[in-house]
């Protein structure tokens, strides 16, 4: 008879608190909670932007809540930190190759950079007009 | 002077003796080349004959002397007591893995899901629809064409990968880093042409999509292969052949 018995570790549940790198991809896949939370609160202001002027500008001054407040800080944190850990990560999904060799990893990256820097200038063009 | 030493905790379980596995506390003589895996030997000839590891070839090579040091995923081999000295080093089998003594892990599924991808160059029929014959010679290839995927080639088959990953912690059928790093290996391979029927393992939920790109799995391996970055290439390959599929005509 075997004496085999193989025993099975279990994950415990707090397994991404015991390694950093797990806790900063745990927070990086986190983020998308606050983002949504950021979208909703945008998409509520186009539905009381269709509701006229007075329904938008009270939807603005709620906006100046001390809570209404500290969300969007965390979610402004919380963006900024995964555009830059997703930037960095850029390059393992891109296959390019160039004359045989494959693209240096830190053109990859800036070019996500600079793209996220032409978007903004943009955006905030056509805020400012 | 008397020489200094090094307490090292290891976790013991015993099929035939234990429910569950515990810790045992050796101490063993500190020398600043020393292995983790010469460590082990130590114990074994000097402290307890009854420890169980696996070891091979001392050199990083044969990928069989894989165990947590301290909670990380490493090859006994190329783990140093210098990097931990004078704290306490903690060893564990292989997570993720059912442990069958000792520091000993059950690599089954692993071997399993390494042979599920068709680990072979599958060569394109020709005209007459039959193999090349190998009197027609051999298959040519350029440098240039071997670096496509000569990084997922050197792959040893430690598992370290597979205990560095969430995903297949929280489900076994993920086929996992090392598994689909070879996949991209053949796939990526100018002499195969198998890559339809690997696809299909690919576009599966337990394929690459099982993947949620912790990238832990690349930091851990010994090797350099980056797993992590196969499955990400697989994916935009599975998106692809997705997109393709929904344009063509159903046969």
């Amino acid at each position: 008879m075997s004496k085999r018995k193989p025993y099975i570790q279990e994950l415990p549940t707090d397994w991404w608190m015991k390694q950093l790198f797990y806790t900063k991809y745990m927070i990086r896949e986190g983020s998308s909670v606050f983002i949504t939370i950021y979208s909703l609160i945008l998409a509520w202001g186009v539905l009381r932007l269709s509701q006229g002027e007075a329904a938008f500008n009270a939807w603005m001054t709620s906006l100046q809540s001390p809570v209404a407040i500290i969300v969007h800080v965390i979610a402004l944190a919380l963006a900024l930190y995964h555009t830059i850990t997703w930037f960095s990560l850029a390059p393992k999904a891109v296959d390019l190759w160039i004359k045989g060799k494959a693209l240096d990893d830190k053109f990859i990256v800036s070019g996500h950079y600079a793209a996220f820097i032409a978007a903004t200038v943009f955006c905030l063009f056509v805020i400012m007009l | 002077m008397t020489q200094p030493s090094m307490k090292i905790d290891i976790q013991r379980y015993r099929p035939e003796m234990d429910e569950k596995p515990f810790m045992q506390t050796f101490e063993v003589p500190y020398k600043a080349d020393m292995s983790v895996l010469e460590a082990l030997q130590y114990i074994k000839d000097h402290l307890d004959s009854t420890i169980s590891f696996r070891w091979s070839c001392r050199m990083a090579i044969c990928g069989s002397c894989g165990l947590m040091v301290d909670g990380v995923p490493k090859l006994g081999c190329k783990a140093f007591l210098r990097d931990y000295y004078p704290q306490t080093l903690t060893l564990k089998p292989l997570a993720n893995f059912p442990i069958e003594r000792d520091l000993v892990a059950v690599m089954d599924d692993f071997i399993k899901k390494l042979e599920e991808i068709k680990p072979y160059i599958i060569p394109a029929k020709t005209a007459s629809n039959e193999k090349k014959c190998l009197s027609d010679g051999a298959y040519k290839q350029t440098p240039e064409q071997m670096e496509k995927y000569k990084k997922y080639s050197m792959c040893i088959n430690c598992g370290l990968c597979y205990s560095a990953c969430p995903q297949y912690a929280l489900d076994k059928k993920f086929t996992g880093p090392a598994a689909l790093a070879l996949l991209a290996r053949y796939n990526r391979d100018s002499r195969d042409a198998g890559k339809a029927e690997r696809m299909k393992i690919v576009n599966q939920e337990e394929g690459v999509w099982g993947c949620t790109f912790v990238g832990y799995c690349s930091v851990v391996c010994p090797k350099g292969v980056d797993p992590a970055g196969a499955i990400q290439l697989l994916k935009v390959e599975s998106s692809k052949d997705y997109l393709i599929g929904m344009f063509k005509p159903e046969q």
